[in-house]
């Protein structure tokens, strides 16, 4: 098991130092970067004076390896539009897309799951076919889409949920306020309804297809059968013996899941004015605040290495042949 | 066993896919069969080819210029009549321009986007994954690294990064989008050839002295098409909802350029006075295709090896 952490927590450090070479690579493509972090109105002694308070004038291969040191102390410089730096302004608009994602996860998969059980144990049925129907058309709508459509319906014409902002559970919670953060919980899930319901279609239809496909693999197992043989009660049979099987696909999923989620919270948060990371790229998008999109890109993606790395583990932990072989 | 029968290059070419002409024929056949009798595959083809050729002939079906601008008949619900005896169909945007017009012309960038990023992802992917698997060794070990790098982004961020930096661009767009896909091409690719590498018609191949460009792209490629056509539609599928969300952050095609993600990033700012025709009619235009792309995916998939329908 020590081995399979280590070697895994390796893997994710140079996956992360990739990222920044990719990120610097970015940069760097378009030609001379200055222009990037300086207003269109700048002078050429202007421009020169950056060039160098910023290092651009050092060789490729030192401004990588400064560049490196500062992307893991956090420094990204500072954001063009906020005059703070960039990092803080990331890190303020985060617990609200951590809220967003996580509920678009819970309801995908808390959803997916039954979904793709029901379909699997009544295969060839109206219901499977009705459920598999409804998930292929949820892979093919843009999830931005979706939100639109949602909030014109729900939002403007019913006007059941509201279309804009939201009311923050972590930020109290992060505080030390419990009492506000509990109080604030009923309001927080209310706005986030259409939203998550956006970003989680396509996750959540992909995914009743994952369980029924895999659900019914696992049936067609001879431990199944055995099971049934043994007359143990269908209910028992595929809680204990095919559900537990079938899931772990659905595992591994979780983690490049939550990865996906974040990309369609990013436009989907902009859909519905809701003051994350998302909203915050697509102002920086529209400013050229370049610190910003690359201090919230990098951040996304270093959560999204983490999350894999914990998911790998607990992977490891249900599955226990990956623990013997030690592979990933 | 093939060293010391030696196979004529042309032949063991030949012999790869075993792919004469009436062989040919009759897959054509057997997938035409499948298809009609399989609804769903069918009615995905129809879409895509109702798509296809809006496309090509939309330019001539389109009721009015795309970017003529009316602003006295700015906002029109569909089914308003325009000046003169035409119109909006659609409805009419913020600026007085024919929704449908713009939605006909849009289907070419949207299609081309998708397509032409698909043939740049394929093409680099293609190739790394041949040189990997055939190669091996330290070249197969920095190929899949960087695949795996890649990877743990989520595409849209890296897109994101990229496209701020470089601006927005047709080609821009599509260099981006086919770039983010290769890996995809490059796993499958590798995979295959790591097991027909050692295949007797490949050792006879080699053995018969066929360059190693020859024995990867006409002896080891022509087996490993079927699978790339599978990713490749699901891959279009993806492509398109990629470029959608791309453009509706204002990071696609430039602005004037009518494509069904800008025509949904334009619609944004109507929302809240329910101009919903802007959105509605794009968005409807872009699930179909991908519906479309996703449907003959699975069809293929199935088509190409059965034995995955038991579970799909």
């Amino acid at each position: 098991m020590w081995t399979f952490l280590i070697r895994r927590l390796l893997q994710s450090i140079i996956v992360m130092i990739g990222v920044t070479l990719i990120s610097f690579v970015s940069l760097q493509i378009g030609g001379d970067p200055t222009y990037l972090f300086v207003s269109e109105n700048a002078t050429t002694e202007e421009i020169e004076a950056a060039r160098i308070a910023l290092g651009f004038d050092r060789p490729l291969h030192i401004q990588y390896l400064s560049y490196i040191g500062n992307v893991f102390q956090g420094d990204f410089g500072n954001s063009l539009s906020y005059r703070m730096p960039a990092m803080e302004v990331v890190l303020e608009a985060m617990p609200a897309t951590i809220e967003l994602t996580f509920f678009s996860l819970v309801l995908a998969i808390g959803l997916s799951i039954p979904l793709g059980i029901y379909a699997a144990l009544h295969r060839g049925k109206p219901m499977d076919g009705g459920i598999m129907t409804v998930a292929m058309l949820g892979q093919s709508i843009p999830n931005f889409w979706m939100g639109i459509m949602m909030f014109l319906y729900f939002g403007l014409y019913l006007g059941w949920f509201p279309i804009s902002g939201n009311v923050p559970f972590l930020e109290p919670l992060f505080e030390g306020d419990f009492r506000k953060a509990f109080t604030n919980l009923p309001s927080t899930l209310h706005h986030m309804v259409l939203p998550s319901f956006a970003v989680g279609t396509y996750t959540l239809a992909r995914n009743a297809r994952l369980v029924r496909s895999s659900m019914l693999e696992v049936l067609q197992q001879d431990y199944v059968r055995t099971a049934r043989s043994k007359g143990i009660s269908e209910r028992r049979v595929i809680v204990n013996h095919a559900l537990r099987n079938a899931w772990l696909p659905v595992v591994t999923m979780i983690g490049l899941e939550f990865g996906f989620l974040l990309g369609g919270v990013v436009v989907v948060e902009t859909v519905f004015s809701y003051p994350g990371i998302g909203r915050l790229v697509y102002n920086a998008i529209n400013q050229r605040d370049i610190p910003v999109v690359q201090a919230s890109v990098i951040l996304l993606a270093g959560i999204f290495i983490l999350l894999n790395l914990i998911v790998d583990l607990v992977y490891a932990r249900l599955d226990p042949r990956v623990k013997l072989t030690g592979a990933s | 066993m093939a060293k010391t029968k030696p196979v004529p290059s042309a032949s063991s070419t030949q012999a790869v896919g075993g792919m004469t002409s009436s062989y040919r024929r009759k897959e054509l056949r057997r997938a035409f069969q499948s298809m009609v009798t399989s609804r769903w595959a069918l009615i995905g083809m129809l879409i895509l080819l109702l798509v296809t050729f809006i496309a090509i002939f939309g330019p001539w079906l389109a009721p009015f210029d795309p970017d003529r601008q009316n602003l006295l008949m700015r906002l029109r619900k569909p089914g308003m009549p325009a000046q003169g005896d035409l119109t909006y169909w659609l409805g009419s945007d913020q600026l007085g321009r024919d929704v449908l017009s713009r939605l006909l012309y849009g289907a070419r960038v949207s299609l081309l986007v998708g397509v032409a990023a698909i043939f740049v992802g394929g093409t680099i992917g293609t190739v790394a994954g041949l040189v990997s698997g055939y190669f091996g060794g330290w070249i197969d070990d920095v190929i899949m690294r960087l695949g795996d790098i890649q990877l743990a982004f989520p595409f849209i961020l890296l897109a994101i990064m990229f496209l701020v930096v470089l601006g927005p661009g047709l080609v821009n767009i599509i260099l981006v989008l086919g770039i983010g896909q290769w890996i995809t091409y490059a796993r499958i690719v590798r995979a295959q050839t790591l097991s027909l590498r050692e295949k007797e018609y490949v050792e006879a191949a080699r053995a018969t002295g066929d360059s190693t460009f020859s024995i990867l792209f006409r002896t080891i490629l022509p087996n490993i098409i079927a699978p790339l056509t599978v990713i490749a539609s699901f891959n279009v599928a993806g492509v398109i909802l990629s470029e959608a969300a791309l453009s509706f952050l204002g990071l696609g095609v430039p602005p004037h350029v009518p494509t069904w993600g800008s025509m949904l990033s334009e619609s944004r700012d109507h929302l809240l006075s329910n101009k919903w025709w802007m959105a509605v009619f794009p968005g409807l235009a872009i699930v179909l295709t991908v519906l479309a792309f996703n449907i003959i995916g699975d069809w293929l998939r199935d088509f190409l090896d059965p034995r995955l329908k038991e579970n799909g």
